[in-house]
């Protein structure tokens, strides 16, 4: 914050003209890059299917209602497969989770030159392949069905996981630990004693937000053969039967919801 | 003489959970699902086994990965989900700031409150890939159909966080700019702006960086992006053209996601 004087009557200025100037250059640059990305998406767009999108939306909106409510019979079974798919899934990922952020953890990796930048580098790429390219890939390799989206999922949440537990490692209170080593405790002793009681409730809290996140990624799995509730999704689709979508839509609401809802009281139970 | 001895007592670890009724009927439920759920499950073993071969021409497709080959269409399709992201991050940013100001409770009316909490509650609960399913139905394949699917998806999680941030900030200062006489766009601009920007911009950079993350499957919908060239590649077997891909977008998210990060510690 600054004072200009001109003359002999002060103005308050928000900012100096610096840095002024570097907002704007800021805001230029963004713009620019904005409209020249547009540009480039505006040229590939058949513009005509645009400006019917609202009449199309309409129309197939007067498709989907009202939902067919007998469809829900069939939908039992993808449900349940869906459900398994995101909680057996979690539990891999957190079975193969512990060791990968035991080894990234700063305080107890047993190499920090050797061990630790594998175990980032698993962290990293679990996280940046979506659960769905990982699908993909299962798909073709182990077959479509729901062992693909089981694996799928727990390939893809090991580094959501891994990286929270190794932050939660990170930051536990030595003291305890020393306190654990001081009575002569074996390595595996203070690890049981010394660092599991201090993170077990945030490992906890971990996994169930991640399973919550896996009910929502789970539902569309299916949509590359992976098992699950997508499949019939995209079989609805396919078919035009935009009735069945809409019932299919309608209970993966209810399923995120109801996860969401599960995981909030758990995570507030632990808490 | 004797020394009183205390009997010897065992310490045991105290349980995660206390209650011992809830511990029980929590380990006899987990055990009763997990039984169901292997049980049910089924799993075609024969074709697993003889997919290993194929997991295992997979994997040695990584060493090395063929870029060359369909280097075009992997340099388009990345370009495409930069692009995607880039503009729907900013069209969805500046949808989401009215909306993120409707929705906080401390700063607008009842019924604004909860229209604005409605449009975020209706965004945030579809997958990205089920809205673009249904946006390519609409727009058409190719990026604008990607691009609003993001933009859409963008709104729900920008304007969540940044109704939060308003409800969450200094009431104090807010008042004393009112207190000046300001308008309520300049009490906006000059009393709430400045407490919620180092970390809308920061959350900005880290939607940027979930944007392109999403944007590389949005293709395999139709959605525009390096999605359809992955799809296609898996569909015809190319496994070395798919880890080149792969590869790709590990090194893209990990570029995107450090700059982000860096850029984040600069402007907080």
């Amino acid at each position: 914050m600054t004072i200009v004087s001109g003359g002999d009557t002060k103005i308050w200025r928000r900012r100096d003209r610096n840095v002024q100037l570097a907002i704007w250059a800021a805001w230029l640059v963004a713009t620019a890059a904005f409209v020249f990305c547009f540009q480039l998406i505006s040229e590939k767009t058949i513009w005509a299917f645009v400006w019917d999108a609202p009449a199309q939306a309409g129309d197939l909106a007067a498709r989907m209602v009202p939902p067919d409510w007998g469809y829900i019979r069939q939908l039992w079974r993808p449900l349940w497969d869906t459900l398994n798919i995101a909680t057996i899934g979690t539990l891999i990922s957190i079975l193969l989770a512990v060791p990968v952020a035991y080894c990234a953890a700063r305080n107890t990796t047993p190499s920090a030159t050797l061990v630790r930048p594998i175990a980032l580098f698993i962290i990293v790429a679990s996280r940046s392949i979506n659960s769905l390219i990982w699908a993909l890939m299962l798909v073709t390799i182990v077959g479509p069905g729901v062992f693909a989206g089981i694996i799928a999922i727990g390939l893809r949440s090991i580094g959501f996981c891994a990286k929270l537990l190794y932050e939660a490692i990170e930051e536990i209170d030595e003291a305890q630990v020393e306190a654990v080593r001081a009575t002569g405790a074996s390595r595996a002793q203070v690890s049981l004693f010394g660092i599991l009681p201090q993170v077990l409730p945030a490992f906890a809290g971990i996994s169930v937000f991640r399973w919550d996140i896996n009910i929502r990624e789970s539902t569309v799995l299916g949509l590359v053969g992976a098992g699950g509730i997508g499949l019939e999704l995209n079989a609805a689709i396919t078919q035009l039967y935009w009735t069945q979508v809409s019932l299919i839509l309608l209970v993966i609401i209810g399923a995120v919801i109801l996860g969401e809802w599960v995981s909030a009281k758990v995570r507030h139970a632990i808490i | 003489m004797s020394i009183a001895v205390p009997s010897p007592r065992h310490w045991k670890k105290p349980p995660l959970i206390k209650r011992a009724w809830l511990r029980w009927t929590l380990a006899l439920g987990a055990a009763l699902y997990l039984a169901l759920a292997f049980g049910t499950t089924d799993v075609n073993w024969h074709r697993v086994w003889e997919g290993l071969p194929r997991g295992a021409q997979f994997v040695t497709a990584f060493f090395p990965p063929d870029f060359t080959s369909r280097w075009e269409e992997i340099v388009e399709g990345i370009s495409e989900s930069l692009w995607m992201a880039v503009v729907s991050t900013v069209i969805g940013i500046a949808i989401s700031i009215p909306v993120g100001i409707g929705a906080a409770r401390n700063i607008a009316p009842a019924p604004v409150y909860y229209f604005c909490r409605a449009i975020l509650a209706v965004s945030r609960s579809f997958q990205e890939i089920i809205l673009a399913i249904f946006f390519v139905k609409l727009f058409g394949f190719g990026p604008f159909a990607g691009f609003v699917t993001l933009s859409f998806a963008t709104i729900g999680f920008y304007g969540k966080l940044l109704a939060e941030d308003i409800e969450d900030m200094d009431a104090g200062q807010a008042e004393a700019v009112r207190a000046t006489g300001a308008s309520w766009l300049q009490w906006i601009n000059f009393g709430v702006q400045p407490q919620v920007m180092p970390r809308m911009i920061g959350l900005g950079l880290y939607r940027l960086d979930i944007n392109f993350r999403e944007s590389a499957v949005l293709g395999i919908v139709g959605g525009g992006g390096i999605g359809a060239t992955l799809n296609t590649s898996f569909d015809r077997y190319e496994f070395d053209s798919a880890a080149a891909i792969v590869l790709v977008i590990i090194a893209i998210v990990m570029a995107v996601e450090y700059s982000s990060g860096y850029l984040r510690r600069w402007v907080q």
